[in-house]
This record gives structure tokens, C-alpha cells and sequence, in this order.
């Protein structure tokens, strides 16, 4: 998926490699979602879907980064977020989107949860080859 | 000019105008600190500076790094140190060895060539002197910073007795496993030594709810049940509750309520207690 990145907004990429940046994932996910004045709900769920993907970027795909903005498109300002990993992918993306369906010891709504939480997902992986998850939450 | 022929040139810079030069020197740090730190503080500071400098210089030092230098980089490290304990900028601190180049500039006007020679030679020495002092403030900041992190991980989360026989837990901030861990083994612990049978787990404090913190919360829920006690969820505000719908996480048949009250009300009356209001007067 091609990311609108406002362009008066420069996008920041963040290290996920540690328990604590999940935290900070969480934290600039929360100035983002309040800058785009996005609603209450609605930031709590693009905030809840930021955590789990980076959850799921440093348990199962080892560390990785996140590069998340503001966005525009069709008259709307948005925000998204990009979890990208060098990790072993996933082979079975079908079976990884299935609630309860865990690789690890998880509640495996995760993944799936997520693409509930916001407006646009793209699930770009393979195995092997590492994985790439974008999410984009728009303002209404 | 060999590097021997600088010492003197340098010492007899900085000794020239002796007074002139550090009240100037003195001047120039408060000036910028803004009155943050006493002006007799600031003159003890840097004249100790000054003094262990010029001792160093003399004895032929002229490496900030040096074994002669130490009584120097302890004073700088102690005054870095200070700085960035009571909150003062890099540049803030540092200035404190970058304004005596400044102090001594003039020279560069009507000095000798030898005082010039000098002076870069001092020039290089204080450049290393504060990145010196910078190295040590952000090492001092990074200090300050770990024993924050341990101070909230040791943050206690606290198990309070709201009734006879319920208890509550109010969760603030993340749920990592390590402070579930804490937060159960506390629950535990006080379940048994107050003989309570309902116990309130309050998530108000908690920003966000997603399946890592709602894991943690039902295994603890698990736990409890296991001792014979009746948990219940209470401070579920409405973005948490569609967040949770949205995400698909069952809570089965745990008790959730909107607040405290609300979970507090429903423990007194599974634990028989009624209550009723009372009535006043002219009702």
C-alpha cells in the first residue's frame, strides 16, 4: 500500500527492539492521533492497534522499526503507522489472521484485532523475507 | 616554537591579569545562568578551576586527558555533575569552561605572536576540557535517568481493603508482565491475609487495553478464581470498551462495571452487606 504521508508532515521512523519502545510506539502514536483530532475512541483504538503491531513487530519478527505521520487523501487528514521487520515472515498470512490462531503464547487476536481497530491495513510479508504491516486510521 | 616554549606563554596568559581575568570569567558564566547559581558559589567554583589549571599548566600539562590534569577533570566533573542534577542545559554547563576563552580573547588583538601561539594552544585545551564537561553531564543525565526507570518499576502497586472482605487493586499505567507478576502475587498475598472473598481490579489508570494487558488481567482473574475469590473489573471507560469489541477480546464471564462504585456496590451486595440511605431529618 502507498502511504499519502501529508507532505508538510514529515513521517518518523522509531526503533522497535525493546519492551520500552513499544511504549514510546504507544506514546507517539497518542500525540499523533491527537494532533489529527482524531476522536476519543477512535484514538484509543489506532493507539491499541499501534501497540499490538509492535508487539507482534519485537516478539515475532524480532525488532524492527516503526514509521508512522500524518496523512491525506480525499479531503481527509489521517494517521498511519508502519511496522516493518526482517523477521521470518509469516508463511500462512490466511492462518495468522484467524482469531485465536497464535504462533506464540498470545490471545492470537493480535494481527487480526488490529485490522478491526483502523480504517486501512496492508499485510506485506513473506517467509523469510520479513514483514510489513501498514495501518491508517482516518479523522472523520 | 616547540610544544615545551607553549607552557609559560600559556601560564603567563592566564596569570597576566590574574583578577581581571577571572572576575571577567566569572562575570561571563553568571551572566548566562542568569542568576541560577550564587555568584559566590560560581566565584569558589572557577576559582578553584583556575587554580588547578594554572598548577597543571605549570607542571607541563597540556592534555586534557593526562594524569596531570586529573585534579582539573575533577572539578569539572563535579561541577558537570551539579549542573545536571539541578536541571542546567549542556550548553549551560559547559560554558563555564568555554567563556575563559572568550575572557582571554582580547589578547588576540594586541598580543605577541607567542601570545597567540598560546592562545590556540589553551584554545585546544578547553575544547577538550568541555567535551569533557558535556561527556560527564550526559553521563550524569543518563544516571538520573536509569534510577528514575528502577524508581517506577519499584513504584508499588497497592492492594486496598475497601471493605470487610473486598479488596481492590487500582492499576495505573502499563501492564507488562513483570508488574502483572507483582500486581498477582500482591492480589494473591492479600486475598489470604485479609480473608477476602471480592476483589476489585480497577483499570482507570490504565491508557490502553490490548491483548498483551487483557491477557495479563484474565490470568490473574484465573488465579484468584482458583483461590475462591470473585474478581471484578470495574473503570472500563466507553473508547476502552469499543476498543475491546473492536479487538475481539472475551472477557467470558467476568464481571465488568463502568466504575469503582459501581464494581464496590455490587461486591458489598455479594457479600451481604445492604445498604441503605439514611433517613434524615424532615424526610
Amino acid at each position: 500500500m502507498n502511504v499519502p504521508w501529508a507532505a508538510d508532515d514529515e513521517p518518523q521512523t522509531q526503533p522497535v527492539v525493546m519492551n520500552d519502545d513499544v511504549v514510546r510506539v504507544r506514546q507517539f502514536a497518542r500525540g499523533l492521533s491527537q494532533r489529527c483530532k482524531l476522536s476519543l475512541v477512535d484514538q484509543t483504538k489506532f493507539i491499541t492497534a499501534a501497540s499490538e503491531l509492535a508487539r507482534n513487530t519485537l516478539v515475532y519478527g524480532g525488532g524492527g522499526s516503526c514509521t508512522a505521520g500524518l496523512v491525506r487523501g480525499r479531503g481527509r487528514l489521517g494517521v498511519a503507522a508502519v511496522f516493518e521487520d526482517f523477521g521470518p515472515g509469516i508463511p500462512d498470512i490466511e492462518l495468522a489472521m484467524t482469531d485465536g490462531w497464535t504462533s506464540g503464547g498470545g490471545l492470537g487476536l493480535g494481527l487480526s484485532g488490529a485490522r478491526r481497530l483502523v480504517d486501512e491495513f496492508a499485510l506485506d510479508t513473506e517467509a523469510g523475507r520479513g514483514t510489513k504491516v501498514t495501518v491508517i486510521k482516518w479523522a472523520r | 616554537m616547540t610544544q615545551q616554549d607553549a607552557f609559560p606563554g600559556m601560564v603567563k596568559l592566564l596569570t597576566a591579569d590574574g583578577q581581571e581575568l577571572a572576575t571577567g570569567w566569572v562575570d561571563r558564566v553568571a551572566g548566562s545562568l542568569k542568576g541560577r547559581i550564587s555568584r559566590n558559589e560560581l566565584d569558589r567554583e572557577l576559582t578553584e578551576l583556575y587554580t588547578a589549571l594554572v598548577e597543571a599548566l605549570r607542571d607541563g600539562v597540556a592534555d586534557a586527558h593526562a594524569d596531570g590534569m586529573s585534579e582539573v577533570r575533577a572539578l569539572l566533573t563535579e561541577l558537570s555533575r551539579n549542573r545536571a542534577r539541578q536541571g542546567f542545559s549542556p550548553t549551560e554547563t559547559a560554558i563555564s569552561v568555554f567563556a575563559l576563552k572568550h575572557v582571554l580573547e582580547p589578547v588576540l588583538q594586541d598580543g605577541s605572536d607567542q601570545d597567540i601561539r598560546a592562545y590556540l594552544r589553551l584554545g585546544r585545551l578547553l575544547d577538550d576540557l568541555g567535551l569533557f564537561t558535556i561527556e560527564t553531564y550526559s553521563r550524569t543525565r543518563e544516571e538520573i535517568i536509569s534510577s528514575q526507570a528502577d524508581q517506577l518499576l519499584e513504584l508499588s502497586t497497592p492492594v486496598i481493603k475497601l471493605w470487610d472482605g473486598v479488596i481492590a487493586v487500582p492499576l495505573v499505567g502499563t501492564l507488562d508482565s513483570a508488574r502483572t507478576q507483582v500486581v498477582m502475587e500482591k492480589l494473591l498475598q492479600a486475598l489470604v491475609d485479609t480473608g477476602s472473598e471480592q476483589a476489585i481490579i480497577d483499570i482507570t489508570g490504565v491508557p490502553a487495553v490490548d491483548t498483551q494487558v487483557a491477557q495479563h488481567l484474565l490470568k490473574t482473574i484465573v488465579a484468584a478464581r482458583l483461590m475462591g475469590a470473585e474478581c471484578t473489573v470495574s473503570g472500563i471507560r466507553p473508547q476502552i470498551a469499543q476498543t475491546i469489541v473492536a479487538l475481539g477480546i472475551e472477557f467470558g464471564d467476568i464481571v465488568t462495571k463502568a466504575s469503582l462504585a459501581d464494581a464496590l456496590r455490587l461486591a458489598l451486595k455479594k457479600s451481604g452487606v445492604e445498604i441503605t440511605r439514611g433517613g434524615g431529618v424532615g424526610r
